[in-house]
Parts: C-alpha cells; sequence; structure tokens
C-alpha cells in the first residue's frame, strides 16, 4: 500500500492536493502530510495550489499547524493557495479559530479554480 | 442503558493516545451519541491528551497520562491527568489577536472552551477536566462575512 496521503491532479497551471485520509489525526501521517504539502512548493515550484478537503471528515489543531505552514511558503514563492470542499464540522473549526480570514476558503473545487 | 466506564493509564505516546480516543468514541457509539458530539469530544480528547503528553509530561515515555472517562446517558465526563509540572490556563495566549493567528499551534484550548460545555484545570494545571452534554448546542460558531 503506497503511504502517499496526497492524491495530485493537474488542472492546467494549478495543482489539485486531495487529501485520502478521512481523519487526519495521527501525528505520523500529520507531518507525511506536511512534507508531501510543502514539497509541492519547494521540490515541484508549483505555487498555484488548491488543497480538496472533500475526503476529510476530522483534522486536529496540529493539522491546521501544517495548513498555515504551507500557505505561508506558498505566499513567500508568490503564489496562491486555497481550501474548497470543507465539510461544515470542520469549517466551524475555521471560524472558531478565525482562520477562515487569514487562509483563503472556497465552496468547491469550480470556485476554487475560479480564483485563479 | 448504565453509563460505561473507562480508567486507564497510558505512556506519553501519541499513538497510545490515539488508541484512548478510540475507545472512548466507541463508548459514546455503544451509547447512540450523535456524530455532532462524536466530532466535538474527539477533537477535545485529542487536544487534552496531545497537551498531557507533548507539554505536560515533555514526551518522556517514562511518564503517564491518567484517563478517566464516564459516558452515561445525559453526558460525558472527562478526565485527563499528566505528571508534568502543571501551568496557568490564564496565560495561554488568544490564539486570534495579533500576530498568533499566523502561528501553527495554540488553539487547543481554544477549541476545548468551544466545544464543551464545562473545562477547567485543576491540581496547577496538571489535570484538565472536561464535561459535554449529550445534543449540547456548541460550538456557536458566528457566521459572518467570511
Amino acid at each position: 500500500m503506497s503511504d502517499q496521503r496526497l492524491d495530485i491532479e493537474e488542472i492546467g497551471s494549478v495543482t489539485v492536493a486531495r487529501f485520502l485520509d478521512k481523519k487526519i489525526l495521527d501525528e505520523a501521517n500529520i507531518a507525511t502530510i506536511g512534507k508531501e504539502m510543502i514539497g509541492l512548493v519547494e521540490d515541484d515550484g508549483r505555487t498555484q495550489v488548491i488543497l480538496d478537503f472533500s475526503l476529510v471528515e476530522y483534522l486536529s489543531s496540529a493539522a491546521l499547524g501544517q495548513l498555515i505552514t504551507m500557505d505561508k511558503r506558498v505566499k513567500a514563492a508568490g503564489g496562491t493557495c486555497i481550501l474548497c470542499n470543507i465539510q461544515k464540522d470542520i469549517l466551524d473549526v475555521f471560524k472558531i479559530t478565525q482562520l477562515h480570514k487569514v487562509l483563503t476558503l472556497a465552496t468547491d473545487l469550480d470556485d476554487a479554480l475560479g480564483r485563479f | 442503558m448504565s453509563e460505561s466506564l473507562l480508567d486507564t493509564q497510558i505512556p506519553s505516546n501519541t499513538t497510545k493516545g490515539l488508541e484512548v480516543q478510540e475507545q472512548i468514541i466507541a463508548l459514546m457509539e455503544k451509547h447512540e451519541y450523535s456524530m455532532r458530539d462524536v466530532f466535538a469530544m474527539r477533537l477535545s480528547l485529542e487536544e487534552a491528551i496531545t497537551n498531557a503528553i507533548k507539554h505536560g509530561n515533555q514526551d518522556d515515555e517514562s511518564k503517564l497520562v491518567t484517563i478517566h472517562a464516564r459516558i452515561g446517558e445525559h453526558g460525558l465526563h472527562i478526565e485527563v491527568t499528566d505528571e508534568g509540572e502543571g501551568f496557568d490556563p490564564d496565560e495561554v495566549p488568544d490564539p486570534t489577536s495579533g500576530d498568533f493567528i499566523h502561528r501553527a499551534s495554540g488553539r487547543g484550548l481554544m477549541l476545548m472552551r468551544a466545544y464543551l460545555d464545562n473545562v477547567c484545570f485543576i491540581e496547577g494545571g496538571r489535570k484538565i477536566v472536561m464535561e459535554r452534554t449529550r445534543n449540547s448546542e456548541l460550538p456557536i460558531v458566528e457566521d459572518d462575512d467570511e
């Protein structure tokens, strides 16, 4: 079985990274996801990135930290990082922590693609 | 159905912490708690146990985390105790203020307060007591202009 935590798809100049885990909880998984996300920017030079949460039912605050780090890296490279397809329970977590004002959120993939 | 009890001690290891979380979630499902309640408690347990392991016991596997959980018809009562030096929750900065919002960590306490009907620290901060009533309306999330 592959250890890959992200499914990567190219749509034009935009990279769509879809989380494959339903629950982003385990410390080791979160670290792996962080490395894969950062690798998109720093190893592959991708700066137009959509993170697709359609499969994700739960994430911990440690995972939020990885998203903030990813957003910073993309912005530092002059790019844009957009999160989409976030289920309501998880969207509540973003709102409670006010991260919906720091990160760029879109309702679905079409909405996200339309912002580039 | 009579209430379910879980009393256990684990070394300071997050994999062991996850196992306890799953045991408590399984008891919630046995008592037919809603998905909303399960989400709230999974989040709170994750934050409390991770804090006990990392901040309380400093990842020292020789130190234990003690968990008492009582899952009843009307709600849950959970205590998580570490063997660290304790802390003052009033000194934890607001993660939404100023530069703190851009930090990668520091949101656990805020989230627990949002999802639990009662959360308090005793024994110098070494023990957290968490309570949530069945079908609690929490969290209250404001819909704003986003």
